[in-house]
């Protein structure tokens, strides 16, 4: 999925990745592009993991884990920061779900439960102020319930904000008519991701 | 002669009194100023509200804080982490208050209040629970929430070299919300790892100029908070 995240994204965008498999994006770079990735928490050029024992406290990802940074990068505080996400600088952003609905709201921020400690992070900035707003995510939940949904029911991070959707089972764009399946993954069927999904979906169009 | 060091940690928070606002720097581990925070806790005040991005890790520095019940009500984006448990237990028990704010709009608020700007519109949180009971306004056929400006009674600031004046630089991530707090706190507390002669830091290199800058003070070698986890420390 992360591969076929990085294979959209074209030459010379800023991108910010999100925490868990949108980390992962950055490992396939196409050959003959060039990304500046952006972390919210300072940092314009954030470069791979350091080698164990490099470690710089004060060298992080929005994640807090350790990164460095690549020839060319910037560091920033968190006003100016924010201005590049709210201000549509950063071109992409990709991001998990916990849920997607066909008209593009996305929830990945709480559950609701009462119990819960809400915790938002740069998520509800992100998905206001980036142009294009990629999904990845595996199709359903642990126990099987869709995450492509008809309506969230989930607390929103964003209303009509979600661009794509790259799922274990395919990649699904919003469009004004709905989920529009753009492809399919290898040896999947259209009616299976049908009965994974929650609301209707758009079969891919003829090539 | 302007000149804003002071001798000791302890020194630097000592006004700091109870239900006091305080706004303290870092991004989890980067910029946190564990000295400051270790003084705080020395000193006791109490029924604080505390502005973070988080809410500490392990038990020291601002978890350490928490931890003392010196926390009336914590304003952050990200109440969670892999190390956090002290946070969480009081939040469970009822003995802390949470303002949960979206990263972004923290910072704008944050910068606001330190640009003299009142309030301000952000797309941010329109149609979610986060924007419920507050003013939209449609401006250009798009719907903004009003956000108010954030201020504190003091700011608690890590930054890496600064000069008597109070201009200050910064080390890579570490920088995060430090510069913004320090413009909206009506007292801004700095520690430094080394306070240099005035011509010192080029004027070109200033990140946050000394205007904003009340107290210094010099702490070489600061703790690191992955350290302190790994160590299994507990302050005090």
């Amino acid at each position: 999925m992360a591969e076929l995240v990085a294979a959209d994204i074209p030459d010379g965008s800023y991108v910010n990745l999100g925490i868990g498999i949108p980390e992962l994006v950055a490992k396939f770079v196409p050959a003959g592009r060039e990304f500046i990735y952006h972390t919210e928490n300072g940092l314009l050029g954030m470069g791979p993991a350091p080698a164990p024992g490099q470690e710089d406290p004060e060298l992080i990802n929005a994640g807090k884990k350790a990164v460095t940074a690549n020839p060319g990068a910037s560091y920033f505080h968190h006003g100016d920061s924010f201005a590049m996400i709210r201000g549509g600088h950063i071109d992409v952003c990709v991001l998990g779900a916990m849920q997607v609905s066909s008209n593009g709201d996305l929830a990945n921020w709480s559950t609701g439960a009462a119990d819960a400690i809400p915790a938002v992070g740069g998520a509800m900035d992100l998905v206001a102020g980036v142009k294009t707003v990629l999904v990845v995510t595996q199709h359903t939940t642990k126990t099987g319930l869709p995450k492509l949904v008809r309506q969230c029911s989930y607390p929103l991070t964003g209303i009509n904000v979600v661009t794509r959707v790259y799922s274990d089972l395919a990649i699904i764009d919003i469009t004004p008519e709905g989920f529009q399946v753009h492809k399919l993954a290898p040896g999947v069927a259209f009616k299976q991701v049908c009965e994974k999904t929650d609301a209707p979906l758009l079969p891919p169009k003829e090539n | 002669m302007i000149d804003k060091r002071v001798a000791t940690p302890a020194a630097a928070v000592a006004d700091i009194y109870d239900g006091a606002s305080v706004m303290i720097g870092g991004f989890g581990e980067a910029g946190s100023p564990i000295e400051l925070i270790h003084a705080l806790i020395d000193l006791g005040a109490k029924d604080l509200v505390v502005i973070n991005n988080n809410t500490g890790n392990g038990e020291s520095g601002l978890a350490a804080l928490i931890g003392n019940g010196q926390v009336k009500k914590m304003i952050c984006s990200y109440p969670r982490s892999s190390h956090s448990r002290v946070f969480p237990e009081l939040y469970h028990a009822g003995k802390i208050e949470l303002e949960i704010v979206p990263q972004g709009t923290l910072a704008e608020r944050i910068r606001a209040g330190g640009a003299g700007i009142p309030a301000f519109y952000t797309a941010s949180t329109i149609g979610t629970p986060l924007a419920e009971g507050k003013e939209i306004r449609n401006i250009d056929g798009r719907d903004y929430v009003m956000e108010y400006a954030l201020k504190a009674d003091f700011a608690l600031i890590k930054c890496e070299n600064a000069d008597r004046l109070g201009n200050l630089v910064y080390n890579k991530t570490a920088r995060n919300f430090n510069p913004v707090m320090c413009m909206a706190a009506t007292t801004s507390i700095v520690q430094a790892r080394k306070i240099v002669e005035v011509d010192g830091i080029d004027p070109e290199h200033v990140i946050t100029p000394g205007i904003f800058v009340d107290r210094l003070v010099e702490v070489t070698v600061p703790l690191i908070e992955s350290q302190l986890i790994a160590q299994g420390v507990r302050y005090p």
